[in-house]
């Protein structure tokens, strides 16, 4: 059998400034999807696969910020091994695994994983592993098909339709080039993966060689620019090119986690995940017996008290230390750690953040998103609107009030209604 | 003593009300807007009402028929063939109106107040002349007409429309008593009453204003219907408290709410301040009202908000909905659960089920 390692590319906090506010409070890889972080679900995917021995999370954030996580991971899947590696300067993605070669191919392992980590998909990796296998190529990358009109939001790619190689790629195509995508999650060879990118970057520096020979100048300060490497521009064409590429397209959900409201529709994509595999996780649906009326896909933490007459779900995460008090419905929505919601409220297609609080007859409301590309808040002369609603951490709004289609920073205290607006 | 009241036409104003009810029988504070004025007029003495109409609906003709015969009061429609502004129909019924000495009242039937026909009467009686305005203060005058009194006299010297410049706050409250003898100058064609009539009688020196105390509203239209709710209650809670929800009551909140003996309220609501609740009108738990009326054999479900809102008869609101910002709902809407409608004017027998956020009128 062949060893697998993975690695993540988790980003830093300079990234993901389109997930505020809820990136102003946890670091959007950990940010809680289906009552997991982010980044646990293709973890739990990984995890399932025998040949994966160790998973390496690839970022610029602080040491200390995944050890919390990464030693709750240990505890659960013993058999693989878990390591985050901080990246000192940004060297983009694919620079990112090639300064990390020695760690990365310790052991020696055939094949790597590299998946980004603001991706929301069923994580089929044990077909798509056998799959590249069976092809014997350098790389597989995950596809997916989408809307013609969406398509340029994307890395593109036109692939044989018999054999499956990608014949061409393109990122992000002013011109519609193809309706299949590249869902940002790949397997490869680990010498194809490090051949190409160690013939980039010397390709690179024979370019700065003969720049510098002609001095040319915007480019004669900036010699950094020359290791950043991303995977996109600087692996993934050039093994197309090669005959070297070719795609697995997913049969089952996929998405992007980008903006904050995002989290919603990943949120519902993962629990009717789990509903299908008849996930234990979940809440099961409400009994003639007492307790809250639940609805399709719903999980609830152990420690939320839910009171008996409210009505939960589908698609619903409460948080840790949430309480929810009578009468109150709650429905496509995430309710974070130890917040609180007086009775008869009503929150639907909305991110409750940290303890926030909400008072009575209070009604919270977002727009659902539809469609699969990452809605980001839709302005209309100025004013934003028709999107997922946001609390930030430690959010209050008074008794009765409407918040509908807004984003609330931080500690803000709401004491009228507010439709359509950022609240600073 | 003899009374006619300004009816007139469809009452498109008040739609989606209307559609369903001619507006005379469209209920306030849970009697029809006509009754409260033909009950006050028999109070007077009265024992002749003209209602002068454009058309006669069925509905109308059989209602007022029960009200004749309750309150022991003939009750006669002047249908009119072309509309004859405000004092044409004056004209049209001076067979009735003229068939004595005595004088007559005259009164707009969008108008509510506490309807001082008694003292209306005896001052018109004791200053003897042709006719008497009721006139009532308004803190923006420049959208009236004002009427202007000779100093220290009631007697009426002119009347200013929309003035640009500050000549007084008093306004034609829209409620009159006249001798008979003013159907000499009202000949029978549209004319009003206002621009036409008045003026002549004020240059003769016949022509008296009366202060009205208390309250008045025109509620032709459904922000003024609730502004006038709100006014009517607050004046039955300071003259007859008895006909309100006891303050004592679990689910009132702020007071000024009327509920009728037959509407069942769930537990935990929140009821008031200024909220009608009709007959026949079914309460879930934890429902929060204040600011609306709830017409006849409404069903509001477990959890929802409403404010500022006319719920139309049979109209049911579904659990966590929440109607505000003056929305009117017609006869028998269905609002399905969890929906949010500001200011929606629905039309009779739809259902609703997306959002109304900004207010439009929803066919």
């Amino acid at each position: 059998m062949s060893t697998v390692k993975a690695v993540i590319l988790v980003g830093g906090p300079s990234r993901g400034t389109r997930f505020r506010p809820l990136s102003m409070n946890v670091p959007k890889p950990l940010f809680p999807v289906a009552g997991r972080p982010i980044i646990w679900h293709p973890i739990a995917a990984l995890a399932k696969l025998k040949q994966v021995t160790e998973i390496l999370l690839v970022g610029f954030f602080e040491d200390f910020v995944f050890r919390e996580f990464l030693d709750s991971c240990s505890a659960e899947f013993p058999n693989i091994h878990f390591k985050y590696l901080r990246e000192y300067q940004s060297l983009g993605t694919a620079g990112g695994i090639y300064h990390f070669r020695n760690e990365i191919l310790r052991h020696s392992p055939q094949h790597i994983f590299v998946l980004h980590a603001d991706v929301c998909c069923s994580y089929p990796l044990a077909e798509m592993l056998a799959f590249h296998e069976a092809q014997g190529r350098g790389g597989t990358i995950m596809g997916t098909r989408v809307e013609r009109d969406d398509a340029h939001r994307y890395g593109c790619l036109v692939a044989d339709t018999e054999t499956n190689e990608v014949l061409h790629y393109v990122e992000k195509p002013e011109t519609f080039i193809s309706d299949l995508i590249s869902c940002g999650v790949g397997v490869f060879k680990y010498s194809a993966l490090f051949d190409t990118i160690r013939a980039a970057l010397e390709a690179r520096h024979q370019q700065m060689e003969e720049d510098r020979a002609y001095e040319w100048p915007s480019r004669s300060t900036e010699t950094d620019d020359y290791d950043v490497l991303r995977l996109e521009q600087d692996v993934l064409r050039p093994l197309a090119a090669d005959h070297q590429l070719t795609v697995y397209v997913t049969p089952s959900f996929w998405r992007q986690i980008k903006s904050a409201g995002s989290a919603i529709p990943a949120n519902a994509a993962y629990l009717d995940q789990m509903l299908q595999s008849h996930s234990t996780a979940l809440t099961p649906p409400s009994s003639a017996t007492a307790g809250p009326e639940i609805v399709g896909a719903v999980s609830i933490h152990p420690s939320a008290r839910i009171d008996p007459t409210a009505k939960i779900g589908p698609h619903v995460s409460i948080g840790p230390r949430v309480t929810v008090g009578p009468g109150v419905r709650v429905k496509n929505s995430i309710l974070l750690d130890g917040v609180d919601i007086k009775p008869n409220s009503c929150v639907l297609n909305s991110v409750i953040g940290w303890r926030s609080k909400l008072g009575s007859w209070v009604r919270v409301e977002g727009t659902p998103v539809s469609g699969r590309h990452d809605l980001e808040a839709i302005t209309n002369a100025g004013v934003k609107n028709q999107s997922i609603t946001i609390l930030g951490q430690e959010v209050v709004v008074a008794d009765e009030c409407i918040i509908r289609n807004c984003i609330v920073l931080p500690n803000k205290e709401l004491r009228s209604s507010f439709h359509d607006d950022i609240l600073m | 003593m003899k009374a006619l009241i300004l009816v007139g036409g469809f009452g498109t104003r008040l739609r989606p009300l209307t559609l369903t009810k001619p507006k005379p029988l469209v209920e306030f504070a849970n009697r029809s807007m006509i009754l409260h004025q033909i009950e006050a007029l028999v109070k007077a003495g009265v024992t002749d009402i003209v209602l002068a109409v454009n058309y006669r609906p069925e509905v109308m003709v059989a209602v007022l028929q029960k009200y004749e015969e309750e309150l022991g009061v003939r009750i006669t429609f002047s249908v009119e063939s072309e509309p004859l502004g405000t004092a044409g129909p004056l004209a049209l019924a001076k067979d009735i109106l003229s068939k004595d000495n005595s004088p007559f009242f005259v009164l707009n039937s969008d108008v509510i107040c506490e309807f001082p026909f008694e003292a209306l009467r005896d001052f018109h009686i004791q200053h003897g002349n042709e006719g008497t305005i009721v006139v009532t203060k308004v803190e923006e005058p420049s959208k009236y007409g004002v009427v202007v009194t000779k100093p220290g006299s009631t007697h009426i010297d002119r009347f200013v429309e929309k003035p640009v410049e500050f000549v007084g706050n008093r306004i034609n409250a829209g409620i009159y008593i006249f001798n008979p003898t003013i159907l000499d100058r009202i000949p029978l064609r549209p004319t009003s009453i206002e621009k036409e009539i008045f003026p002549g009688m004020a240059a003769d020196s016949t022509l008296h204003c009366f202060d009205l105390e208390g309250f008045w509203m025109d509620v032709g239209q459904p922000k003024d219907f609730l502004t006038g709710t709100c006014l009517y209650l607050a004046s039955l809670a300071k003259k007859s408290p008895e006909q309100l929800a006891p303050a004592t009551a679990p689910y009132v909140h702020g007071g000024h709410v009327m509920v009728h003996p037959t509407a069942r309220i769930g537990k935990d609501c929140k009821i008031g301040p200024n909220v009608v609740i009709g007959p026949n009108v079914v309460i879930g738990d934890g429902v929060r009202l204040q600011r609306c009326v709830l017409l006849d054999s409404v069903r509001v479900k477990d959890y929802a908000w409403i404010r500022s809102a006319i719920v139309g008869w049979n109209s049911t609101v579904g659990r966590w909905s929440r109607l505000e910002g003056v929305t009117v709902l017609g006869d028998d809407v269905t609002v399905a659960p969890e929906i949010y409608i500001n200011g929606g004017f629905v039309l009779p027998h739809k259902t609703i089920s997306s959002n109304v956020t900004e207010p439009k009128i929803i066919m």
